[in-house]
């Protein structure tokens, strides 16, 4: 990452040798997961792609936070869960969703409000769980997520289960009060949680430098005795090394982690964010030096793990998802008017 | 197959545009993410992407043209394989991208569906409790403690975390023996961090499990308030019933005594405003513990109100192997049919007194203690209202938008012709709760008041 060696990884001055993690060299990925992870991210970028083009034409209401630029983050930390293990993220939530294998069409027709919507049609962008797939939100409160993810990191513990929850939230909400009401508690009660902070540089439109006082997120924990990594986020093979160090660091019950996430998101921050407090030339370099979908591709070829043609077959199978859930979320039927008044309470 | 290239709304409320720029040039290759053109809304100047891959084959709207309508096709791309020229010439029949549709725009004003009317939820009885049952002489708090103990019993999932709630036994001593019970892990003290802890819980009660989250008083709830509200309240129906928060916030709410203004507020009308919660205020020690189990085993969040004062009061409370009561159905505390005195909570020793009072003076009054303030049981009223045509609504909390305007409208739309007096309302004064002993007495409401209003609405 040439243009960002102020942003590579830093080392730790405070850190105990042999106590703390420091960050872990990328994993080398055999062709099956350099394969799976180009389908993953591709997939989310195609899908948000298209959910840009229709928020245009007014299929798709309200905000729309696309996460073009991030997928590495997701794709990469997704690689280590097991069954059970917990997400929860902010409203920039689309690609932890597919990544977690909630169905396109249900993510997709909740974007357009449409019945067949995960939430029914009554959440929207920013709103969607899935129960069965251990994905808690799709929260519009910024930081709200933290401690929420807290508590499911609560939940594993009294439960005893093994699982570990991941707490998905930006540069912005890093400088929330309740991210650190939660620290401290997840610390004192050693909670299975791994904050992940995704450091895509800008909260909205205001600078991390302009923002934040300590701009190396991942000493953030320092305070509550919580260690913290720096992970370039935009190779995949690099988050799952941290993914790998960091479940295993929960599940052997030395508690909460943070993993700060040197990403980019490529578009605005919402669909009406013309992101003027950035040049283009900065955006351009992110994509064409550090994008995360074609680093996998480059590895690929130059491996002759794939050819065009193949990757081709996987581009059309991704584009067959995403065209088959955008003709759902067309088509599928608004809720019924009923609907109005269901889900309040039980 | 060419594809069209429409005008894009870039936010919530865009409807037309200028189209100022075009960055590329017919005949120019694009891939998606590439920047086609630039546009103009009301707010600022915004970019193109393209999102599929081919030849730009034609511009329709020249770079300058003002007032473009969202949607309109503004150039036509050439996907791989096809014919540029002939693609410029026209879109062709299997056209992929998708059109606009009605749904996009306001429906007209004389096709909007109709509003569904609310359903109408009916709460169950109270329990018989059978002859013969033994009554105790029990005191709120130790109610309320009996109520959590009795359900940690229960259900493993219950417990129960708060400031102080574990070593110190509670502040207000209302989780006494627990922590010694149930132990550490399932009585958990908790830092002086009042929206932290109320977000761990409600993620907690996310995962399934049921917490009891204490709060020292309503009054450093206000932290929390976002997550009580945003998160506990509206996840279910953002999840599109998937998902909620099966939690109970409880502590003690309202004025206690010399306290002064950030520790004396009830909350009773604030919570009562927000769809999926649920609201509890006993007043007797029986309600306080068969509506605070029944809170626990409800799956939604509840707010619970107790009051300090309350705490030390003893009520008899029939002895039960499992005594629940229904949330959302009022009590008759004392039927009468001259006058409805309605109240929650530390009102009820007003009305009581009040009660007392007037039947000396030849006035019997009817008390209908709500005991859940939402969902609100106004059948309960209007029934005693359509008795005596005339009521009273005692409150300790502020006088704007209280639950007592609530229960007035109410009455007035669905009772009106019953009435025989105009509704009227006691509520505290409308000021922050003053510190010296006198000025605090004038503050919150008080029985000669009552008296006051009942002889009013009784032309007495």
């Amino acid at each position: 990452m040439a243009s960002a060696a102020k942003r590579a990884p830093a080392k730790k001055a405070d850190a105990k040798p042999g106590t703390n993690p420091t960050t872990p060299k990328p994993v080398e990925f055999n062709k099956q997961q350099e394969l799976d992870a180009y389908r993953a991210m591709l997939l989310i970028r195609r899908f948000e792609e298209k959910a840009g083009q229709l928020y245009g034409m007014g299929f798709i209401g309200g905000f729309c936070h696309l996460y073009i630029g991030q997928e590495a983050v997701v794709t990469g930390l997704k690689m280590s869960l097991i069954e059970g293990d917990q997400m929860i993220t902010g409203y920039r939530d689309h690609g932890h969703m597919l990544a977690m294998d909630m169905s396109a069409r249900g993510v997709m027709a909740e974007l357009t409000g449409r019945k067949g919507g995960l939430s029914k049609g009554k959440g929207g962008s920013m709103h969607m769980f899935s129960k069965e797939k251990h994905f808690y939100g799709g929260h519009g409160i910024v930081g709200a997520q933290v401690s929420l993810g807290t508590g499911l990191a609560f939940a594993n513990k009294y439960r005893k289960n093994n699982n570990v929850a991941l707490a998905f939230f930006g540069d912005g909400a890093a400088n929330q009060g309740q991210v650190y009401e939660s620290f401290n508690m997840a610390a004192l009660w050693k909670l299975p949680v791994i904050y992940v902070i995704e450091n895509n540089r800008y909260a909205m439109g205001t600078a991390v430098s302009r923002s934040s006082a300590e701009t190396d997120f991942s000493h953030r924990g320092i305070s509550f005795k919580i260690p913290g990594i720096q992970v370039d986020g935009m190779d995949v093979r690099a988050v799952k090394a941290a993914a790998d160090l960091a479940t295993e660091w929960c599940r052997s019950g030395k508690g909460p982690i943070i993993l700060e996430m040197l990403t980019y998101r490529y578009r605005g921050h919402s669909m009406s964010d013309p992101a003027k407090y950035r040049t283009k030339e900065e955006v351009q370099k992110m994509r064409s030096e550090h994008d995360p979908i074609e680093q996998v591709k480059a590895r690929l070829f130059e491996k002759k793990w794939a050819s065009e043609e193949e990757l081709k077959e996987i581009d059309k199978e991704v584009r067959d998802i995403v065209a088959d859930a955008v003709d759902f979320a067309q088509t599928d039927p608004e809720p019924d008017a009923s609907e109005l008044w269901t889900d309040i309470t039980l | 197959m060419s594809i069209e290239i429409l005008m894009p709304a870039l936010s919530p409320t865009m409807e037309e545009g200028n189209l100022s720029k075009w960055l590329k040039n017919e005949g120019d290759t694009i891939k998606s993410g590439d920047v086609i053109a630039e546009i103009e809304t009301d707010k600022a100047t915004m970019e193109v992407e393209a999102v599929d891959e081919g030849v730009l084959a034609k511009i329709l709207i020249a770079a300058g043209t003002e007032g473009v309508k969202v949607n309109t096709p503004i150039a036509i791309l050439a996907v791989e394989g096809e014919d540029v020229d002939q693609a410029a010439k026209g879109v062709g029949e299997a056209d992929e991208t998708p059109k606009a549709i009605a749904v996009a725009a306001e429906p007209a004003p004389d096709k909007q569906a109709a509003v569904p009317a609310a359903p109408k939820t009916e709460a169950a009885a109270d329990p018989d409790i059978p002859a013969g049952t033994e009554m105790v002489s029990t005191t709120v708090r130790e109610a309320l403690r009996d109520a959590m103990a009795e359900e940690m019993r229960r259900d493993q999932d219950v417990f129960v975390m708060g400031e102080e709630v574990a070593e110190y036994q509670g502040a207000y001593k209302i989780t006494q023996g627990l922590l010694q019970e149930f132990g550490t892990e399932r009585v958990i003290d908790t830092p002086i961090t009042e929206h932290g802890f109320a977000g761990v819980g409600v993620g907690a009660a996310m995962a399934g499990l049921k917490p009891i989250v204490e709060f020292m008083t309503f009054n450093f709830a206000m932290q929390a308030i976002d997550q009580i509200i945003n998160s506990a309240a509206k996840t279910l129906y953002m999840s599109g019933g998937q998902m909620g928060a099966p939690i109970v916030f409880r502590g003690p709410n309202g004025a206690a005594a010399r306290v002064a203004a950030q520790h004396s507020q009830c909350y009773a009308a604030w919570y009562s405003h927000i769809p999926g919660l649920k609201v509890v205020m006993p007043y007797s020690a029986a309600d306080a513990k068969g509506l605070l189990k029944a809170a626990i085993r409800d799956p939604n969040p509840v707010i619970f109100l107790e009051n300090e004062i309350l705490y030390g009061h003893s009520f008899d409370v029939p002895k039960m192997d499992d005594f629940v009561l229904p949330i959302g159905k009022a009590r008759i505390h004392k039927p009468g049919k001259d006058v409805t005195l309605v109240s929650f909570g530390i009102g009820m020793t007003y009305c009581t007194k009040a009660e007392a009072e007037l039947r000396g003076m030849g006035i019997d009054a009817e008390v209908i203690d709500l005991r859940t303030i939402r969902p609100l049981d106004l059948d309960t009223i209007i029934a005693s209202v359509k008795k005596t045509n005339r009521l009273v609504v005692v409150e300790e909390g502020y006088p704007q938008s209280s639950v007592g305007d609530f229960i007035a409208n109410q009455v007035s739309q669905r009772a009106f012709d019953h009435l025989d007096a105009p509704v009227l309302t006691i509520a505290g004064k409308d000021v922050p709760m003053p510190y010296a002993a006198n000025l605090e007495k004038l503050a919150l409401p008080n029985v000669a008041e009552i008296i006051e209003a009942t002889k009013a609405v009784t032309y007495r």
